[in-house]
């Protein structure tokens, strides 16, 4: 028989190991955010701000908690701008650059931790809700909306007014809030996998339920999937500095921004530098974060389109 | 005899180009085109040829990213390529216009019919709004829908697909355009109601004195409709013909590839289909010399080097090859003789299937129909079927959309749980239930499915989807490297090298991936595979590897298909039994080709009849199904199909089911007219090739 002559572009192509395509893959999208000047601004934001968390410590000439006085001795409060404090100090005499460098860790931290439980819990929930489908779903659709409709501000209110302001309590209220709308998303983007023809390939050669949810459909919402955990990781920023302004983040003496605010609001007309820093810190990493997913979903969207 | 007549619209060496990263690609090459008045002239290619961006840059309707680089569209006295967009307005709509592929999608869905075919005739004919209905009534009484008084005030998702192409050719005709330019306009719809709208061009377009543009990748309906042919390739003008002359001896290899490549009912059951191998080139590596060459069987060094001339031959063909005049003198031969396939075991008595009173329902009553006593009518999607498939053996289940034949091939491998019916597979009862089947009988029942870009999950390399199967379903193979051995033997079954398996399937074409989903089938040693309208998505070329490999395989493994396809040649290359499903129930089975031959049953008459044949010499007396196909929640009393047969005998059809009439040989018929007369009616109507059926029976 003919076999060996109609192969179909026979050898024309080496094969590939996991780790180059990974580099491959990064790569090129590395390269598409580099086409979208915006989203690469907001990635490089956010990157800037990733590593002041993680070096901070270091590069801040001050610790967050050291009251700075000069050579008498007194307090050097609400210094404007110079080289020795670029932001300032504070009423208190802290020096607002360290202060902001220090902050950083927290307000990445913990909508970091945050974020991730709840993408992880979201992930498990919608997949297996939108996969199962039938009562199941029904039942935990409609939890969910229950869970959607109540005011984020008022929950968080309620509940760390009674366990009392902590870390963990802040990301339990950030994780209860946000788990139900990763879920909803996960659980649409399953919706449209799960009558797929590989899926039902994967049923009829007996694969387990955990295999299919796993091995087959998740690889298929990862981008929905990093579109939607940017968007969370920048809400919960929002969200945990709102909560530092009210009073209900974490408590002093540690740097939190939302509360640097607060605290620098009532001296707006005499230092108006200790409002500005945490203040724009805060808007310049939230417009980083969503302008990077933004740039995440044009790739997705991209990618999506060429394997249709 | 029309040769003075001047062409309607002339292309002459129009280039199109198309601009993908940042680089301007050509697509369409030096392409010469001309209709004259009432011709249809038919555009024929693969996907990807180039045919449907030609045909819309003839009207001068590109997309963002594509312009016509050079070459001159002469049409109606003027240049085409130096008007304004402004100035073609007034042409679309009013001197050229357009049948789409998906007449859904090309309607407004919140507007009458009436209103979109009236806004038409205002702009171009300044017609009155009232003037404009009038209009619209009497356009849709001229494309013969029913109540055109009613159906102007109704929105398009109230009609179905076949009425709504017929108001977008009411649409296209009401201002009396010069040009018709068809793009795929019976893709979308069953045979039998494309047979209808085939005959409605036919009528309208020589009765309007216009002249249309066929496009299509159907060389069965380019043969029952057009005038002339030209064939494309990869954006170049392979041939261009008169369709008898195409027909009967194509002169280029790639034309006589395709016509070679198409299943016909005729072949017989031990040959296999020509080919073409290879896949058509991307935008960014054609060849340079011919653009066929590197998948042609007679390309020689000059074809690889040089690009062929568009060259006229004698009455009006033009072709481009450098070997043309040895194929028109017959000194070469374009075609290799079709192979024989090994020989095929025959099939045993033990029945692999035995499927009996299955029955799949859908919809639900909701709480609100409850409260209100409304009777609860759900899908009736498969209504009490049996059949039985024998060891070796294939069976071809035919019907068009909706007759219930995709849901009984899942009901069968349990994709969806059949409510009612028992079913035995290799002669152990098996369970509904998809989950309470064992692994034997996973193994034994694989499927392959329609659409090969969704069959392999893209994320997973072809061996690991291979792979996958072996090791949970075959015991043979217990190491990582047994594994692999057995996929790259499978991978060669199919024809495809050992280094697909590190692939993904974003990296095959469609074709490809069918290759791979079918190894995938076949890789534990199955007893039956199902297969559902394995080839309805690929190309016909394409669809002819396919078949072959089925065929070759059944040969090699001795398993049984079952093949579900709506289209009746696919069927018959394949089957040898053959079961035609009509509103969920089974109407006529047998032996391939008693079911082709009279006595049948007269819907499978009809499709048969309503196949369009590529050969333009054929005349039969066609068969036409008027009316719609009845809701599968509304299924008619009686005989289901008594609503649009054309051999109805009276009351009886409406009120009695119809009996299993048995026809001999296991041929079976359900239909109350009695096999004697039956064969009676349908020799004498001549409506099939059968000359012989008489003497047979």
């Amino acid at each position: 028989m003919n076999n060996a002559d109609t192969r179909v572009g026979a050898g024309n192509r080496p094969p590939r190991s996991a780790f180059v395509r990974a580099v491959t893959t990064v790569g090129s999208y590395a390269a598409q955010m580099a086409k979208r000047p915006l989203s690469f601004i907001g990635t490089l934001i956010v990157i800037i701000f990733v590593v002041l968390a993680i070096i901070g410590p270091v590069i801040a000439p001050y610790s967050a908690r050291e009251f700075i006085r000069d050579e008498n001795g007194t307090l050097v409060r609400r210094a404007s701008p110079s080289w020795e404090h670029p932001f300032g100090t504070d009423k208190e005499g802290r020096d607002v650059f360290s202060r902001v460098i220090w902050g950083a860790r927290e307000i990445i931290l913990l909508p970091g931790i945050a974020t991730v439980v709840a993408v992880i819990l979201g992930t498990c929930f919608g997949l297996t809700i939108g996969y199962l489908g039938g009562w199941l779903d029904e039942v935990a659709s409609r939890i969910l909306d229950s869970l959607l409709s109540i005011p984020a501000l008022v929950l968080a209110l309620v509940m760390l007014g009674t366990l009392g302001p902590s870390p963990v309590g802040i990301v339990i209220v950030v994780v209860l809030l946000y788990t139900p709308i990763v879920t909803r998303v996960i659980r649409s983007a399953t919706l449209n996998i799960r009558d797929s023809g590989y899926v039902e390939a994967a049923r009829l050669r007996g694969e387990s339920t955990l295999y299919i949810l796993f091995r087959e459909i998740l690889p298929g919402v990862l981008p929905a999937l990093g579109v939607e955990a940017a968007l969370r990781f920048s809400y919960a920023i929002f969200l945990i500095a709102s909560l530092g302004f009210l009073g209900l983040g974490v408590q002093p003496p540690s740097p939190d921004w939302g509360r640097m605010v607060e605290e620098a609001r009532g001296e707006y007309l005499r230092a108006p530098w200790s409002l500005w820093a945490p203040a724009g810190a805060i808007a310049f990493l939230v417009i980083g974060v969503n302008l990077m997913a933004d740039g995440l979903r044009r790739i997705f969207r991209y990618e999506g389109g060429k394997d249709a | 005899m029309m040769s003075n007549v001047e062409p309607i619209i002339q292309a002459e060496k129009v280039n199109i180009d198309y601009r993908l990263n940042k680089v301007w690609l050509n697509a369409i090459h030096d392409v010469n085109l001309a209709i004259k008045p009432l011709e249809i002239h038919g555009l024929v290619g693969e996907s990807g040829s180039g045919k449907t961006t030609l045909a819309l840059a003839l009207m001068r309707y590109l997309s963002a990213n594509a312009r016509i680089s050079s070459g001159v569209i002469r049409f109606d006295g003027e240049d085409l390529t130096t008007q304004s967009t402004r100035q073609m307005r007034d042409i679309w709509g009013s001197k050229i216009n357009l049948v789409p592929q998906d007449p859904i999608a090309s309607l407004n869905p919140s507007y009458t019919i009436g209103n979109q075919i009236g806004e038409i005739t205002r702009r171009h004919m300044k017609l009155s709004r009232r003037d404009a209905t009038a209009k619209a009534v009497e356009m849709l009484k001229r494309v013969k829908i029913a109540d055109p008084e009613d159906v102007v005030d109704r929105y398009p998702h109230q009609l179905s697909g076949g009425m709504l192409q017929r108001v977008t050719i009411a649409m296209a005709l009401s201002t009396h355009p010069k040009l018709l330019v068809l793009d795929e306009p019976t893709t979308a719809l069953d045979v039998t109601t494309q047979a209808v709208i085939l005959d409605l061009f036919r009528d309208l377009i020589h009765n309007n004195d216009a002249a249309a543009l066929y496009v299509s990748h159907d060389l069965g309906t380019v043969a029952q409709l057009c005038d002339y042919v030209t064939v494309l390739y990869g954006g170049e003008i392979m041939e261009t013909a008169p369709v008898r002359d195409l027909y009967s001896q194509p002169l280029h290899p790639y034309t006589a590839g395709l016509m070679a490549s198409l299943p016909r009912h005729s072949e017989q059951l031990n040959t296999r289909l020509s080919t073409i191998e290879g896949v058509a080139p991307s935008l960014a590596d054609r060849p340079s010399g011919c653009v066929f060459a590197p998948r042609c069987p007679v390309a020689v060094e000059k074809c690889h080097q040089e690009k062929p001339p568009l060259e006229p031959a004698d009455d009006g063909r033009m072709i481009r090859c450098w070997r043309w005049p040895e194929i028109a003198s017959g000194e070469l031969s374009t075609t290799t003789k079709p192979e024989a396939i090994g020989e095929s075991p025959a099939p045993r008595e033990e029945l692999v299937l035995n499927v009996s009173g299955v029955s799949r329902q859908f919809g639900s009553r909701s709480l609100f129909d409850r409260i209100l006593g409304r009777p609860f009518r759900p899908v009736r999607a498969v209504d009490d079927v049996s059949l039985t498939i024998q060891e070796r053996s294939t069976l071809g289940l035919v019907g068009e959309s909706g007759s219930g034949k995709t849901t009984l091939a899942r009901c069968i491998v349990a994709l969806s749980t059949a409510d009612d019916g028992e079913m035995e597979l290799c002669q152990m009862a098996i369970s509904n239930d998809l989950d309470r089947r064992p692994r034997e009988a996973l193994r034994n029942l694989r499927m392959v499915f329609q659409n090969p870009n969704d069959a392999l999950n893209p994320y997973h390399t072809v061996g690991q989807a291979i792979g996958r199967t072996l090791r949970l379903l075959a015991d043979r193979y217990n190491s990582e490297a047994e594994i692999h051995v057995r996929v790259v033997e499978l991978l060669d079954a199919v024809r495809l090298s050992a280094d697909y398996a590190d692939r993904y399937p974003a990296e095959l074409s469609g074709g490809e991936k069918q290759r791979v989903a079918i190894a995938r089938a076949f890789a534990a040693d199955p007893a039956l595979i199902v297969a559902d309208e394995p080839t309805s998505a690929l190309d016909v070329s394409v669809q002819a590897v396919i078949l072959n490999l089925l065929k070759d395989l059944r040969a090699q493994q001795g398993a049984s298909y079952l093949l579900i396809s709506h289209d009746l040649d696919v069927v018959a290359y394949l089957s040898d039994w053959i079961a035609v499903m009509y509103l969920g129930e089974i109407v006529e089975e047998g032996a391939s080709d008693a079911v082709y031959n009279a006595p049948s049953h007269p819907y499978t008459e009809a499709l048969i009849s309503a196949v369009p044949v590529p050969d333009p010499t054929d005349e039969r007396s066609a068969i036409r199904l008027e009316g719609e196909v009845p809701s599968a929640r509304d299924i008619p009393s009686g005989c289901r199909f008594h609503t649009r047969c054309p051999r109805k005998i009276g009351s009886i059809c409406e009120t009695d089911e119809p009996p299993w009439r048995d026809a001999g040989n296991g041929h079976y018929i359900r239909c109350h007219i009695p096999v004697d007369e039956l064969i009676e009616l349908q020799t004498m109507a001549g409506s099939k090739d059968t000359a012989s059926t008489g003497e047979d029976r």
